[in-house]
C-alpha cells in the first residue's frame, strides 16, 4: 500500500527529467538551425544592405548594416550607363518571359496529353528520345541551335529564346506533367468522352483543370529559369535595346571604368524582386504541382 | 427504338490477349439486362465496347437500327455511369450533370429545366452547389446517375455502379436503381440498361435477364428463375446460388432405373430427376443446391453416408458440412427440421429430394437433366 506513491513520485521525476532533456536538445537543435540558415541567407542580407551603401563604403566593411544609408545607388542605376533607363530591361525580361512561358504551358500540355493517354506508332522510342533530351548537356545544342537561327535570320530578337520553348523544347516540363498525368485516373476523360467531348474538349474542358496545380509549377519554374537565364539571351542578343536584367547587370559592369557596385546590388535587388512576388503568390499551388507528380507518379 | 444487339462480338487486346470470344447477345427495348461473371471475365471490356471506350476487334454491335462499331461514344446514344463516379473533380454537381448537354449546345432554359428534373428524381436538389469532394460515396453516385439520366440515352451503361459503397447504402441504391427503371418504363420512356456487377445478390434482384459470362464466353442469358432452376451448365449452377451448389463427380448407371454412384456408394435418382434425365451413362457430375438435401439417420435408404465435419449455426437455419469420400458438400435445413443434439464427426444420411437437382456431363459441363 506505502509503495504505490514511492513508485508514483519516481515516475513523476523520471517524466520532469525527461521533458527538460527534451527541452534542452530541441533548443540545441533548432539553435544550430537557426545559425546554418542564417549563415545561408547572410550574402543576400548583406546584398540588401551595401544596396544602400556608398560605393566607398562597400569595400570599407563586412557589416551589412549601411552607415549613411542613401537610394543614390538606386537613382544612378536605374539611369543606367546606356540611353536607356532599367524599366527598359524590366519591359524587356518580360517581353522574353511572358510569351515562352504561355508558350511553354501550352505546347508541354499537348505533348504531355499525347504521351500519356494515347496509343500512336513508335510512341516508345519517340518518347525515349523526348528524355534522353532531358541528359544531354544544353551546351551540346548551343551551337547547332545558333546556326540554324543565324540562317533564318532571328539573331537579335527574341524569337530563338521562344519558339524552341513554344514547341515543347523544355522536356523536363514535359515529363513532369506527364507523370502527374499519370496520377490522375481516366474515368473523367471517359466520361466526357460518352458525354460527347472531342479529344480537344476533353483536354480543355476536363485535363487542364485538373492539370492545374502542375501546370502552375511549370509557368513558376520556367518564369524563374528564364528570369535568371544569362547564357540564351547573351548569344542571341546583340543591341542593347533588347537586353534582358540578366544582361544590363552585366552590362553596369562592363562599361564603367570604375565598378559602380552599389548600383549593381542595388539592381540586382530590384531583379530578385518579380521572382519573389510571383513564387510566394503562387506558394501553395507551387508545392502541391511538385509534390503531387513526384509522390504519386 | 433502343434494341441492344451484339454479334460475333470480339476483342483482342494490344497485347493479343484475347479478352471476349465472339459473343452473341440481343437485349430487347427496355430491358434491365445484368451481365455478372467472376473477375476478369470481361465483363468490363464487353461494357466499353458498347460504350465506345474500347475499339471492337471483330463483330458487330447495333443499336435500334444502326451499326454503332465506329462511332464516338458521344453519338451512340449511350450513357454510362462508373464505378468510382468519375465525376469532374473541378466543377460543381450542377455543372457535372449539364456538362453533356451544354457539349450540345441545348438552350439554357432546357438545360436548367433538365437539371431540375433529374435533380428532383434523385433528390439531389440541395446538392447542386457543391463540388463532388464535398459529397458522400452514396451522393457522388446519385450524381453520377443524374449525369447519366439528364442525357435521355437509348441506352444506360452501368460498371459496377455500387461496389464502392457499404452494404446498407447498396441495398438502397439498388432499390432506387431498379425503381427508376421502372418509373421511366410507367412514363413511356423505356431505357434499356445494361448493368455490370459481380454480386449475384445485385444480380437476382435488378436484372429483367442475366447473362453470366466467364473468360469471355457467354454461359447463359436467362431471366434469374430460369437460371436459379435450370441453370445451362455446371459453371451457372456454381456461380448462382448461396451457398453454392454442391459440385461432385459421380457415375450414372441405367439398370432400370437411373442410379448415381458417389464415393463407392449407389442411389437411385429420385423420381424427379430420372423424369428430366437425358444422359447416357457414364461419369457425370452431380449437382445438388444446399436447401434440397435432408438430413436422415445413418443408413436410411437413398442417402448418401456422411461425417459432419462443420455446423454452422445461421439462427433460422443451420449450415451442415459433411463430408462423403473425399466430396464437400453443405447442407442447408431450417433449424426446427435440425437434431440440434449433432455433431462433428457423427455420421449421418444425406438425400437428395430430387428438386434442383442436375447432372452435367462431365467433360462438356453441359446440364443433361433438363428435358421437358
Ligand atoms: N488494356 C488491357 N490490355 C490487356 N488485357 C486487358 C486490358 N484490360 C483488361 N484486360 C484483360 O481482359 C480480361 C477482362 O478484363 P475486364 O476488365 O473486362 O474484366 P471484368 O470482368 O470487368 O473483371 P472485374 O470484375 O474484375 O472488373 C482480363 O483478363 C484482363 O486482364
Ligand atoms: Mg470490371
Amino acid at each position: 500500500m506505502t509503495a504505490m506513491p514511492q513508485i508514483s513520485a519516481d515516475t513523476l521525476a523520471n517524466m520532469e527529467k525527461q521533458r527538460r532533456r527534451a527541452r534542452i536538445s530541441s533548443t540545441f537543435r533548432y539553435s544550430l538551425l537557426i545559425i546554418v540558415g542564417l549563415i545561408m541567407v547572410y550574402p543576400l542580407v548583406w546584398m540588401f544592405g551595401a544596396s544602400f551603401k556608398t560605393n566607398a563604403e562597400i569595400f570599407s566593411s563586412p557589416s551589412f548594416w549601411p552607415k549613411e544609408p542613401t537610394v543614390q545607388g538606386y537613382i544612378d542605376g536605374w539611369k543606367t550607363s546606356t540611353p536607356y533607363t532599367f524599366a527598359k530591361f524590366f519591359m524587356n525580361s518580360m517581353m522574353i518571359i511572358i510569351p515562352k512561358m504561355i508558350g511553354t504551358a501550352i505546347s508541354c500540355t499537348l505533348v504531355a496529353y499525347g504521351f500519356a493517354r494515347f496509343d500512336f506508332p513508335f510512341k516508345k522510342i519517340i518518347f525515349s528520345t523526348v528524355i534522353a533530351t532531358l541528359l544531354l548537356p544544353n551546351v551540346v545544342t548551343r551551337i547547332p541551335q545558333y546556326l540554324l537561327f543565324r540562317d533564318i535570320g532571328w539573331l537579335d530578337s527574341f524569337l530563338p529564346l521562344w519558339v524552341p520553348s513554344a514547341l515543347a523544347g523544355d522536356a523536363f516540363f514535359v515529363f513532369m506533367l506527364i507523370q502527374f498525368l499519370r496520377a490522375i485516373p481516366r474515368d473523367m476523360e471517359e466520361a466526357a468522352r460518352v458525354d460527347g467531348a472531342n479529344t480537344l474538349q476533353t483536354l480543355i474542358y476536363i485535363v487542364v483543370p485538373m492539370l492545374t496545380p502542375a501546370l502552375i509549377s511549370v509557368c513558376l519554374f520556367q518564369f524563374m529559369w528564364t528570369m535568371n537565364d544569362f547564357l540564351g539571351p547573351l548569344i542571341y542578343l546583340s543591341s542593347v535595346e533588347n537586353y534582358p536584367i540578366s544582361l544590363a547587370l552585366k552590362l553596369s559592369i562592363d562599361t564603367t571604368e570604375a565598378f559602380a557596385w552599389n548600383q549593381i546590388l542595388a539592381m540586382s535587388c530590384l531583379a530578385l524582386a518579380p521572382s519573389l512576388i510571383v513564387f510566394f503568390m503562387a506558394q501553395k499551388y507551387f508545392i502541391e504541382g511538385i509534390s503531387t507528380g513526384g509522390v504519386k507518379g | 427504338m433502343a434494341e441492344l444487339q451484339l454479334k460475333s462480338v470480339e476483342k483482342m487486346y494490344g497485347n493479343g490477349f484475347k479478352a471476349v470470344h465472339g459473343i452473341d447477345l440481343d437485349v430487347k427495348d427496355g430491358e434491365f439486362m445484368v451481365l455478372v461473371g467472376p473477375s476478369g471475365c470481361a465483363k468490363s471490356t464487353t461494357l466499353r465496347m458498347i460504350a465506345g471506350l474500347e475499339t471492337i476487334s471483330g463483330g458487330e454491335i447495333r443499336i435500334g437500327d444502326r451499326i454503332i462499331n465506329d462511332l464516338t461514344p458521344g453519338k451512340r446514344g449511350i450513357a454510362m455511369v462508373f464505378q468510382n463516379y468519375a465525376l469532374y473533380p473541378h466543377m460543381k454537381v450542377r455543372k457535372n450533370l449539364s456538362f453533356g448537354l451544354k457539349l450540345k449546345r441545348k438552350p439554357k432554359d432546357e438545360i436548367e429545366a433538365s437539371t431540375g428534373e433529374v435533380s428532383g428524381i434523385l433528390e439531389i436538389d440541395e446538392l447542386l452547389d457543391r463540388l463532388p469532394k464535398q459529397l458522400s460515396g452514396g451522393q457522388a453516385q446519385r450524381v453520377a446517375v443524374g449525369r447519366a439520366l439528364i442525357k435521355s440515352p437509348e441506352v444506360f451503361l452501368f460498371d459496377e455502379p455500387l461496389s464502392n459503397l457499404d452494404a446498407k447504402l447498396r441495398a438502397s441504391m439498388r432499390v432506387r436503381i431498379t425503381d427508376l427503371h421502372k418509373r421511366l418504363r410507367d412514363e413511356g420512356r423505356p431505357a434499356t440498361v445494361i448493368y455490370v456487377t459481380h454480386d449475384q445478390v445485385e444480380a437476382m434482384t435488378m436484372g429483367d435477364r442475366i447473362c453470366v459470362m466467364k473468360d469471355g464466353h457467354i454461359m447463359q442469358v436467362a431471366d434469374p428463375v430460369t437460371l436459379y432452376e435450370k441453370p445451362a451448365n455446371a459453371f451457372v449452377a456454381g456461380f448462382i446460388g448461396m451457398p453454392e451448389m454442391n459440385l461432385a463427380d459421380a457415375e450414372l448407371t441405367m439398370d432400370g432405373t437411373p442410379k448415381l454412384t458417389l464415393a463407392g456408394q449407389t442411389i437411385s435418382a429420385p423420381a424427379d430427376l430420372s423424369a428430366r434425365l437425358n444422359a447416357a451413362p457414364g461419369p457425370v457430375t452431380l449437382g445438388i443446391r444446399p436447401q434440397h438435401m435432408t438430413i436422415e439417420t445413418d443408413g436410411a435408404a437413398d442417402a448418401f453416408s456422411g461425417v459432419i465435419h462443420n455446423i454452422e449455426f445461421m439462427g433460422h437455419e443451420v449450415n451442415v458440412h459433411v463430408t462423403i469420400g473425399d466430396a464437400a458438400f453443405i447442407a442447408v435445413v431450417p433449424t426446427e427440421k435440425f437434431d440440434l443434439k449433432l455433431q462433428r464427426g457423427d455420421r449421418v444420411g444425406l438425400r437428395p429430394t430430387g428438386v434442383q437437382m442436375h447432372i452435367f456431363d462431365r467433360a462438356s459441363g453441359e446440364n443433361v437433366s433438363l428435358a421437358e
